[in-house]
Protein backbone atom coordinates (compact mmCIF):
# COMPACT_ATOMS: atom_id res chain seq x y z
CA UNK A 1 0.00 0.00 0.00
CA UNK A 2 1.23 3.33 -1.00
CA UNK A 3 2.11 5.80 1.99
CA UNK A 4 -0.84 8.96 2.00
CA UNK A 5 -0.37 11.57 4.73
CA UNK A 6 -3.21 12.53 6.43
CA UNK A 7 -1.97 16.11 6.80
CA UNK A 8 -1.53 16.61 2.62
CA UNK A 9 -3.96 17.79 0.27
CA UNK A 10 -3.90 16.30 -2.81
CA UNK A 11 -5.04 16.74 -6.99
CA UNK A 12 -6.55 13.43 -8.90
CA UNK A 13 -3.39 13.96 -10.71
CA UNK A 14 -1.46 12.84 -7.83
CA UNK A 15 0.37 16.21 -6.95
CA UNK A 16 0.34 16.67 -2.65
CA UNK A 17 0.56 19.93 -1.54
CA UNK A 18 1.27 20.43 2.15
CA UNK A 19 -1.45 23.52 3.63
CA UNK A 20 0.18 23.67 6.66
CA UNK A 21 3.42 25.25 5.65
CA UNK A 22 3.52 28.58 3.87
CA UNK A 23 4.57 28.59 1.18
CA UNK A 24 3.25 25.41 0.53
CA UNK A 25 5.92 22.45 -0.70
CA UNK A 26 4.26 20.31 -3.69
CA UNK A 27 5.19 17.10 -4.78
CA UNK A 28 4.14 13.92 -6.25
CA UNK A 29 2.74 11.38 -4.31
CA UNK A 30 4.21 7.69 -3.07
CA UNK A 31 1.86 6.30 -5.61
CA UNK A 32 2.67 8.06 -8.30
CA UNK A 33 6.50 7.64 -7.78
CA UNK A 34 6.13 3.82 -7.81
CA UNK A 35 3.99 3.79 -11.13
CA UNK A 36 6.41 6.08 -12.92
CA UNK A 37 9.63 4.67 -10.93
CA UNK A 38 13.38 5.87 -11.66
CA UNK A 39 12.83 10.00 -11.96
CA UNK A 40 15.98 11.01 -14.07
CA UNK A 41 15.09 14.49 -14.89
CA UNK A 42 13.00 17.46 -13.21
CA UNK A 43 12.42 20.59 -15.36
CA UNK A 44 11.82 22.97 -12.90
CA UNK A 45 9.39 25.84 -13.20
CA UNK A 46 10.55 29.39 -12.86
CA UNK A 47 10.39 30.81 -9.87
CA UNK A 48 8.31 34.11 -9.84
CA UNK A 49 6.07 32.31 -12.35
CA UNK A 50 2.50 33.40 -11.54
CA UNK A 51 0.07 29.56 -11.52
CA UNK A 52 -4.08 29.55 -11.42
CA UNK A 53 -5.14 25.82 -10.27
CA UNK A 54 -4.48 23.25 -12.38
CA UNK A 55 -2.25 25.16 -14.91
CA UNK A 56 0.72 22.80 -16.52
CA UNK A 57 4.02 24.18 -14.61
CA UNK A 58 7.02 21.32 -14.68
CA UNK A 59 7.45 18.40 -15.94
CA UNK A 60 9.42 15.22 -14.87
CA UNK A 61 10.55 12.53 -16.73
CA UNK A 62 11.42 8.63 -15.62
CA UNK A 63 12.90 6.34 -17.74
CA UNK A 64 9.58 5.55 -18.79
CA UNK A 65 7.73 8.91 -19.86
CA UNK A 66 7.49 12.73 -19.32
CA UNK A 67 4.97 13.60 -17.05
CA UNK A 68 3.46 17.22 -16.82
CA UNK A 69 3.07 18.15 -12.77
CA UNK A 70 0.07 20.78 -12.82
CA UNK A 71 -0.60 23.27 -9.70
CA UNK A 72 -2.88 22.24 -7.07
CA UNK A 73 -3.64 26.00 -5.95
CA UNK A 74 -3.20 29.07 -7.87
CA UNK A 75 -0.49 31.27 -6.46
CA UNK A 76 3.23 31.97 -7.10
CA UNK A 77 5.90 30.08 -7.25
CA UNK A 78 8.70 31.53 -4.97
CA UNK A 79 11.47 28.44 -4.90
CA UNK A 80 12.14 25.15 -6.30
CA UNK A 81 14.26 22.25 -5.19
CA UNK A 82 17.70 22.47 -6.66
CA UNK A 83 18.64 19.41 -5.13
CA UNK A 84 16.44 17.56 -7.38
CA UNK A 85 18.80 18.78 -10.45
CA UNK A 86 21.93 16.66 -9.41
CA UNK A 87 19.51 13.81 -7.71
CA UNK A 88 16.42 13.77 -9.19
CA UNK A 89 15.62 10.11 -7.71
CA UNK A 90 14.82 11.83 -4.05
CA UNK A 91 11.46 12.21 -5.71
CA UNK A 92 11.49 8.25 -5.96
CA UNK A 93 13.17 7.80 -2.44
CA UNK A 94 11.67 10.46 -0.59
CA UNK A 95 8.29 12.05 -2.35
CA UNK A 96 7.08 14.02 0.56
CA UNK A 97 10.15 15.14 2.14
CA UNK A 98 13.13 15.59 0.02
CA UNK A 99 11.33 14.83 -2.85
CA UNK A 100 9.73 17.88 -2.82
CA UNK A 101 9.35 20.06 -6.01
CA UNK A 102 8.70 23.50 -5.70
CA UNK A 103 7.10 25.47 -3.01
CA UNK A 104 3.73 27.84 -3.77
CA UNK A 105 2.39 30.85 -2.06
CA UNK A 106 -1.15 30.37 -2.41
CA UNK A 107 -3.28 33.43 -3.66
CA UNK A 108 -6.41 32.14 -2.07
CA UNK A 109 -6.45 30.14 1.02
CA UNK A 110 -9.70 28.76 0.80
CA UNK A 111 -8.51 26.85 -2.56
CA UNK A 112 -6.95 23.94 -0.42
CA UNK A 113 -10.86 22.88 0.14
CA UNK A 114 -11.05 21.81 -3.62
CA UNK A 115 -8.22 19.57 -3.44
CA UNK A 116 -8.86 15.93 -2.11
CA UNK A 117 -8.34 14.94 1.22
CA UNK A 118 -6.04 11.72 1.76
CA UNK A 119 -9.02 9.69 2.24
CA UNK A 120 -10.48 10.50 -1.14
CA UNK A 121 -7.08 10.31 -2.87
CA UNK A 122 -6.78 6.55 -1.25
CA UNK A 123 -10.28 6.14 -2.64
CA UNK A 124 -9.28 7.75 -6.34
CA UNK A 125 -5.81 5.26 -6.42
CA UNK A 126 -7.66 2.03 -4.59
CA UNK B 1 3.16 -11.05 -11.78
CA UNK B 2 1.97 -7.39 -11.32
CA UNK B 3 3.06 -6.63 -14.75
CA UNK B 4 1.78 -3.59 -16.58
CA UNK B 5 0.41 -4.28 -20.08
CA UNK B 6 0.50 -2.40 -22.95
CA UNK B 7 -0.67 -3.11 -26.54
CA UNK B 8 2.56 -4.70 -28.82
CA UNK B 9 1.91 -5.14 -32.43
CA UNK B 10 -1.36 -7.12 -31.26
CA UNK B 11 -0.41 -8.63 -28.30
CA UNK B 12 -1.03 -7.48 -24.60
CA UNK B 13 2.82 -6.87 -23.70
CA UNK B 14 4.32 -6.56 -20.18
CA UNK B 15 6.29 -2.96 -20.07
CA UNK B 16 7.42 -3.43 -16.93
CA UNK B 17 7.49 -5.87 -13.77
CA UNK B 18 9.52 -3.93 -10.85
CA UNK B 19 10.32 -0.79 -12.91
CA UNK B 20 12.85 -0.96 -16.03
CA UNK B 21 15.91 0.45 -14.41
CA UNK B 22 15.97 -2.35 -11.47
CA UNK B 23 14.91 -5.01 -14.45
CA UNK B 24 17.40 -3.59 -16.67
CA UNK B 25 20.39 -3.58 -14.08
CA UNK B 26 19.27 -7.73 -13.33
CA UNK B 27 20.13 -8.56 -17.25
CA UNK B 28 23.39 -6.69 -17.31
CA UNK B 29 24.50 -7.73 -13.23
CA UNK B 30 22.79 -11.29 -12.99
CA UNK B 31 19.39 -12.46 -15.44
CA UNK B 32 16.25 -11.48 -16.53
CA UNK B 33 13.53 -13.31 -18.54
CA UNK B 34 11.44 -11.66 -21.28
CA UNK B 35 8.19 -13.16 -22.75
CA UNK B 36 9.42 -12.84 -26.74
CA UNK B 37 6.14 -15.05 -27.54
CA UNK B 38 5.32 -12.18 -30.26
CA UNK B 39 8.21 -12.70 -32.63
CA UNK B 40 7.60 -14.72 -35.81
CA UNK B 41 8.92 -17.94 -36.81
CA UNK B 42 9.35 -19.12 -40.29
CA UNK B 43 10.52 -22.76 -41.80
CA UNK B 44 11.34 -22.24 -44.90
CA UNK B 45 12.96 -25.98 -46.36
CA UNK B 46 13.61 -28.06 -49.66
CA UNK B 47 16.54 -28.49 -51.94
CA UNK B 48 15.85 -24.85 -53.13
CA UNK B 49 15.86 -23.14 -49.77
CA UNK B 50 19.53 -21.92 -49.44
CA UNK B 51 19.51 -20.56 -52.73
CA UNK B 52 16.26 -19.01 -52.41
CA UNK B 53 16.83 -17.03 -49.47
CA UNK B 54 20.25 -15.86 -50.73
CA UNK B 55 18.03 -14.65 -53.26
CA UNK B 56 16.02 -12.29 -50.94
CA UNK B 57 18.04 -11.87 -48.20
CA UNK B 58 20.82 -9.59 -47.64
CA UNK B 59 23.86 -11.40 -45.84
CA UNK B 60 25.22 -14.99 -47.19
CA UNK B 61 23.23 -17.88 -45.92
CA UNK B 62 25.38 -20.38 -48.05
CA UNK B 63 27.71 -19.52 -45.23
CA UNK B 64 26.02 -20.81 -42.56
CA UNK B 65 26.81 -24.54 -41.35
CA UNK B 66 23.82 -26.97 -39.84
CA UNK B 67 23.40 -25.10 -36.58
CA UNK B 68 24.52 -21.53 -37.22
CA UNK B 69 22.87 -18.73 -37.52
CA UNK B 70 23.22 -14.77 -38.88
CA UNK B 71 21.74 -11.43 -38.73
CA UNK B 72 20.31 -10.76 -41.84
CA UNK B 73 17.72 -8.51 -43.65
CA UNK B 74 15.21 -8.51 -45.79
CA UNK B 75 14.97 -5.66 -48.19
CA UNK B 76 12.34 -4.31 -51.18
CA UNK B 77 12.99 -3.76 -54.30
CA UNK B 78 14.25 0.20 -53.45
CA UNK B 79 16.86 -1.40 -50.95
CA UNK B 80 14.57 -0.25 -48.17
CA UNK B 81 14.62 -2.31 -45.06
CA UNK B 82 11.22 -4.55 -44.51
CA UNK B 83 12.77 -6.60 -41.62
CA UNK B 84 15.70 -7.05 -39.96
CA UNK B 85 15.96 -10.94 -38.77
CA UNK B 86 18.16 -14.02 -37.52
CA UNK B 87 18.29 -16.69 -39.95
CA UNK B 88 19.11 -20.18 -38.89
CA UNK B 89 20.51 -23.07 -40.80
CA UNK B 90 18.41 -26.00 -38.81
CA UNK B 91 19.70 -28.89 -41.62
CA UNK B 92 21.48 -28.83 -44.99
CA UNK B 93 18.35 -28.00 -46.75
CA UNK B 94 15.98 -26.20 -43.77
CA UNK B 95 15.81 -22.85 -42.24
CA UNK B 96 14.67 -21.24 -39.17
CA UNK B 97 13.87 -17.68 -39.45
CA UNK B 98 13.27 -15.65 -36.33
CA UNK B 99 11.23 -12.04 -37.40
CA UNK B 100 9.77 -9.16 -35.72
CA UNK B 101 6.28 -9.29 -34.49
CA UNK B 102 5.22 -6.17 -36.25
CA UNK B 103 6.57 -7.26 -39.92
CA UNK B 104 5.08 -11.00 -39.96
CA UNK B 105 2.37 -10.09 -42.31
CA UNK B 106 4.53 -7.71 -44.30
CA UNK B 107 7.71 -10.39 -44.26
CA UNK B 108 5.30 -13.14 -45.51
CA UNK B 109 3.93 -11.41 -48.40
CA UNK B 110 7.65 -10.32 -49.34
CA UNK B 111 9.05 -13.93 -49.20
CA UNK B 112 5.96 -15.39 -50.91
CA UNK B 113 6.02 -12.73 -53.74
CA UNK B 114 9.26 -13.80 -54.60
CA UNK B 115 8.76 -17.10 -55.01
CA UNK B 116 8.59 -18.73 -58.18
CA UNK B 117 7.41 -22.26 -59.55
CA UNK B 118 11.16 -23.49 -60.14
CA UNK B 119 12.13 -23.05 -56.27
CA UNK B 120 11.47 -26.32 -54.49
CA UNK B 121 10.90 -24.66 -51.77
CA UNK B 122 8.20 -25.24 -48.43
CA UNK B 123 7.63 -21.99 -46.26
CA UNK B 124 5.54 -22.91 -43.03
CA UNK B 125 4.29 -20.02 -40.64
CA UNK B 126 4.72 -21.43 -37.05
CA UNK B 127 4.61 -17.70 -35.85
CA UNK B 128 0.66 -18.04 -34.02
CA UNK B 129 1.21 -21.09 -32.31
CA UNK B 130 4.73 -20.78 -31.09
CA UNK B 131 5.92 -18.66 -27.79
CA UNK B 132 8.65 -17.95 -26.50
CA UNK B 133 11.38 -16.59 -24.00
CA UNK B 134 14.27 -14.94 -23.92
CA UNK B 135 16.89 -15.44 -20.95
CA UNK B 136 20.17 -12.64 -21.31
CA UNK B 137 22.69 -12.19 -18.41
CA UNK B 138 25.68 -13.40 -17.19
CA UNK B 139 22.97 -16.22 -15.35
CA UNK B 140 21.80 -17.10 -18.25
CA UNK B 141 23.76 -20.29 -18.40
CA UNK B 142 23.16 -21.34 -15.33
CA UNK B 143 19.36 -20.89 -15.28
CA UNK B 144 19.83 -22.78 -18.71
CA UNK B 145 21.37 -25.79 -16.61
CA UNK B 146 19.12 -25.62 -13.92
CA UNK B 147 16.07 -25.95 -15.90
CA UNK B 148 17.33 -28.52 -18.85
CA UNK B 149 19.58 -30.41 -16.53
CA UNK B 150 22.87 -30.07 -18.63
CA UNK B 151 25.10 -27.09 -19.38
CA UNK B 152 25.65 -28.82 -23.08
CA UNK B 153 22.40 -27.68 -23.63
CA UNK B 154 23.35 -23.57 -23.83
CA UNK B 155 22.96 -22.35 -27.59
CA UNK B 156 26.36 -20.72 -28.03
CA UNK B 157 26.69 -17.32 -29.72
CA UNK B 158 24.74 -17.28 -32.95
CA UNK B 159 23.83 -21.31 -32.83
CA UNK B 160 20.48 -23.26 -32.69
CA UNK B 161 19.54 -26.46 -30.95
CA UNK B 162 16.37 -28.08 -31.82
CA UNK B 163 15.00 -30.86 -29.54
CA UNK B 164 12.72 -32.42 -27.61
CA UNK B 165 10.98 -32.62 -24.27
CA UNK B 166 8.29 -34.05 -22.40
CA UNK B 167 6.31 -31.00 -23.47
CA UNK B 168 7.13 -31.28 -26.70
CA UNK B 169 10.06 -29.56 -29.58
CA UNK B 170 11.62 -26.95 -28.72
CA UNK B 171 14.10 -24.32 -30.36
CA UNK B 172 16.83 -23.03 -28.71
CA UNK B 173 18.30 -20.23 -29.67
CA UNK B 174 22.45 -18.59 -29.03
CA UNK B 175 20.87 -15.26 -29.42
CA UNK B 176 19.42 -11.75 -27.49
CA UNK B 177 19.23 -8.17 -27.63
CA UNK B 178 20.80 -7.09 -24.71
CA UNK B 179 24.39 -7.16 -25.37
CA UNK B 180 24.83 -10.07 -22.71
CA UNK B 181 25.43 -13.58 -23.40
CA UNK B 182 21.73 -15.24 -23.45
CA UNK B 183 19.44 -17.55 -24.92
CA UNK B 184 16.07 -17.50 -26.76
CA UNK B 185 13.55 -20.10 -26.56
CA UNK B 186 11.18 -21.02 -28.72
CA UNK B 187 8.46 -23.46 -28.15
CA UNK B 188 4.55 -24.93 -29.36
CA UNK B 189 2.19 -22.43 -27.35
CA UNK B 190 0.59 -24.89 -25.65
CA UNK B 191 3.41 -25.62 -23.72
CA UNK B 192 4.71 -22.48 -22.70
CA UNK B 193 3.00 -21.65 -19.51
CA UNK B 194 4.82 -24.76 -17.72
CA UNK B 195 8.45 -23.41 -19.55
CA UNK B 196 7.26 -20.08 -18.41
CA UNK B 197 6.95 -21.22 -14.75
CA UNK B 198 9.71 -23.46 -14.44
CA UNK B 199 12.44 -20.35 -16.50
CA UNK B 200 11.16 -17.40 -14.23
CA UNK B 201 11.80 -19.93 -11.02
CA UNK B 202 15.28 -20.56 -12.06
CA UNK B 203 15.97 -17.04 -13.25
CA UNK B 204 14.35 -15.83 -9.40
CA UNK B 205 16.98 -18.59 -8.03
CA UNK B 206 19.99 -17.38 -9.51
CA UNK B 207 19.16 -13.38 -8.55
CA UNK B 208 16.99 -12.46 -11.70
CA UNK B 209 13.48 -11.05 -12.67
CA UNK B 210 10.78 -10.95 -15.55
CA UNK B 211 11.38 -7.97 -17.57
CA UNK B 212 9.52 -6.23 -20.16
CA UNK B 213 9.51 -3.64 -22.85
CA UNK B 214 10.82 -1.43 -21.24
CA UNK B 215 14.27 -2.67 -20.25
CA UNK B 216 14.21 -4.79 -23.51
CA UNK B 217 14.19 -1.05 -25.22
CA UNK B 218 16.79 -0.12 -22.80
CA UNK B 219 19.05 -2.34 -22.92
CA UNK B 220 19.38 -2.60 -26.85
CA UNK B 221 19.74 0.91 -26.98
CA UNK B 222 22.63 0.81 -24.98
CA UNK B 223 24.28 -1.84 -27.49
CA UNK B 224 23.59 0.30 -30.36
CA UNK B 225 21.00 -2.08 -31.98
CA UNK B 226 18.52 -1.42 -34.46
CA UNK B 227 14.40 -1.22 -33.51
CA UNK B 228 12.59 -1.69 -36.33
CA UNK B 229 9.41 0.48 -36.90
CA UNK B 230 11.86 3.20 -35.28
CA UNK B 231 15.41 3.01 -36.69
CA UNK B 232 14.75 0.91 -39.65
CA UNK B 233 12.36 1.54 -42.65
CA UNK B 234 11.38 0.58 -46.23
CA UNK B 235 12.54 4.33 -46.72
CA UNK B 236 15.93 3.50 -45.67
CA UNK B 237 18.68 1.17 -47.05
CA UNK B 238 20.76 -1.18 -44.32
CA UNK B 239 23.98 1.29 -45.86
CA UNK B 240 22.41 4.01 -43.93
CA UNK B 241 20.92 2.29 -41.46
CA UNK B 242 25.09 1.57 -40.46
CA UNK B 243 24.44 -2.18 -41.05
CA UNK B 244 26.48 -2.76 -44.41
CA UNK B 245 28.32 -5.42 -42.24
CA UNK B 246 25.66 -7.92 -42.76
CA UNK B 247 24.89 -6.87 -46.41
CA UNK B 248 27.65 -9.30 -49.11
CA UNK B 249 27.46 -7.22 -52.02
CA UNK B 250 29.54 -10.30 -54.13
CA UNK B 251 27.21 -13.31 -53.56
CA UNK B 252 25.42 -13.20 -56.21
CA UNK B 253 22.00 -11.22 -56.99
CA UNK B 254 19.32 -10.39 -54.19
CA UNK B 255 16.85 -8.23 -53.96
CA UNK B 256 17.53 -4.15 -52.87
CA UNK B 257 21.18 -5.27 -54.25
CA UNK B 258 20.76 -2.74 -57.48
CA UNK B 259 19.67 0.06 -55.19
CA UNK B 260 22.33 -0.65 -52.67
CA UNK B 261 25.25 -0.53 -55.57
CA UNK B 262 23.71 2.54 -57.12
CA UNK B 263 23.89 4.02 -53.77
CA UNK B 264 27.05 3.32 -52.89
CA UNK B 265 28.35 4.60 -55.54
CA UNK B 266 26.35 7.69 -54.98
CA UNK B 267 26.95 8.08 -51.85
CA UNK B 268 24.70 7.84 -48.32
CA UNK B 269 22.38 10.76 -48.15
CA UNK B 270 22.37 10.39 -44.30
CA UNK B 271 23.44 8.06 -41.65
CA UNK B 272 21.99 6.66 -38.44
CA UNK B 273 24.43 8.19 -36.36
CA UNK B 274 24.25 7.47 -32.31
CA UNK B 275 24.40 10.70 -29.90
CA UNK B 276 25.12 10.83 -26.11
CA UNK B 277 23.86 14.14 -24.53
CA UNK B 278 27.28 15.93 -22.89
CA UNK B 279 24.92 17.58 -19.86
CA UNK B 280 22.06 17.25 -17.98
CA UNK B 281 19.06 17.06 -20.01
CA UNK B 282 15.39 15.41 -19.85
CA UNK B 283 15.95 12.07 -22.08
CA UNK B 284 15.81 12.02 -25.45
CA UNK B 285 12.96 10.13 -27.06
CA UNK B 286 11.64 9.25 -30.55
CA UNK B 287 10.31 12.36 -32.80
CA UNK B 288 12.44 15.08 -30.47
CA UNK B 289 14.07 17.27 -33.48
CA UNK B 290 17.33 17.02 -34.21
CA UNK B 291 19.48 19.97 -34.42
CA UNK B 292 22.81 20.29 -36.41
CA UNK B 293 24.64 23.93 -37.08
CA UNK B 294 21.48 25.55 -35.79
CA UNK B 295 18.92 24.18 -38.21
CA UNK B 296 16.65 20.58 -37.65
CA UNK B 297 18.07 18.27 -39.87
CA UNK B 298 15.94 15.36 -38.74
CA UNK B 299 14.57 13.52 -35.48
CA UNK B 300 15.17 11.07 -33.02
CA UNK B 301 14.43 7.63 -33.75
CA UNK B 302 15.70 5.97 -30.60
CA UNK B 303 16.09 7.75 -27.37
CA UNK B 304 15.91 6.91 -23.67
CA UNK B 305 18.05 7.59 -20.39
CA UNK B 306 20.62 4.22 -20.30
CA UNK B 307 20.10 3.23 -17.03
CA UNK B 308 23.85 1.89 -17.14
CA UNK B 309 25.52 5.14 -18.41
CA UNK B 310 23.28 7.80 -16.25
CA UNK B 311 23.36 9.98 -19.32
CA UNK B 312 20.65 10.22 -22.27
CA UNK B 313 21.51 8.29 -25.46
CA UNK B 314 19.34 7.57 -28.84
CA UNK B 315 20.14 7.48 -32.89
CA UNK B 316 19.27 9.59 -35.72
CA UNK B 317 19.34 9.80 -39.45
CA UNK B 318 21.58 13.04 -40.05
CA UNK B 319 24.16 14.10 -42.80
CA UNK B 320 27.24 12.43 -43.13
CA UNK B 321 28.55 16.26 -42.13
CA UNK B 322 26.63 16.02 -38.71
CA UNK B 323 27.66 11.70 -38.23
CA UNK B 324 31.14 12.64 -37.86
CA UNK B 325 32.09 10.94 -34.59
CA UNK B 326 32.63 14.34 -32.66
CA UNK B 327 30.35 16.51 -34.00
CA UNK B 328 28.10 18.57 -31.94
CA UNK B 329 23.97 18.48 -31.91
CA UNK B 330 21.08 19.55 -30.37
CA UNK B 331 17.96 17.85 -29.26
CA UNK B 332 15.31 20.06 -29.03
CA UNK B 333 12.99 18.65 -26.07
CA UNK B 334 9.81 20.70 -25.26
CA UNK B 335 11.42 24.18 -27.04
CA UNK B 336 14.53 23.95 -25.81
CA UNK B 337 17.42 22.92 -27.45
CA UNK B 338 20.24 20.18 -25.29
CA UNK B 339 23.92 19.85 -26.38
CA UNK B 340 24.71 16.20 -27.86
CA UNK B 341 27.90 14.19 -28.80
CA UNK B 342 28.11 12.03 -31.67
CA UNK B 343 29.55 8.75 -30.43
CA UNK B 344 30.62 5.00 -31.62
CA UNK B 345 28.51 2.37 -31.06
CA UNK B 346 27.86 0.60 -29.07
CA UNK B 347 26.72 3.12 -26.08
CA UNK B 348 27.53 0.63 -23.24
CA UNK B 349 30.30 -1.89 -23.22
CA UNK B 350 30.40 -5.02 -20.76
CA UNK B 351 33.08 -3.98 -17.92
CA UNK B 352 35.94 -6.63 -18.90
CA UNK B 353 35.81 -9.74 -16.41
CA UNK B 354 38.20 -9.01 -13.38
Amino acid sequence: MSNVPDTLRYRDSHEWIDPTQSPSPVGITDHAQAELTDVVFVDPPKVGTQVIAGQQVCVIESVKAASDIYAPVAGEIVAVNEALSGDPGLINREPYAGGWIFKIKPANAAEFDALLTAEAYSKHIG
Amino acid sequence: MGARMVPFAGWDMPVQYTGIVDEHKAVRQSVGVFDISHMGQFIVSGSGAEAFLNRVLTNNISKLQPGQGQYTLLLNAQGGVIDDLIAYRTSEREFYLVVNASRIDADWEQLESQLTQDDDVLMANASDFTAGLAVQGPKAREVAAAVFGSADSFPEHNTILVTMSENGPMWLCGTGYTGEEGFEFFMPAETAEAWFRKIVEAVKAAGGMPCGLGARDTLRLEMGYPLNGNDLSEQRTPLQAGLGFFVDLDKGDFTGREALVVQKAAGLPDKLAAFRMTGAAPPPRPHYPVVFGGQVIGEVCSGTQSPSLSAGIGMAYVPLEAAALGSTLEIEIRGRRFPAEVVKKPFYRRPAAP
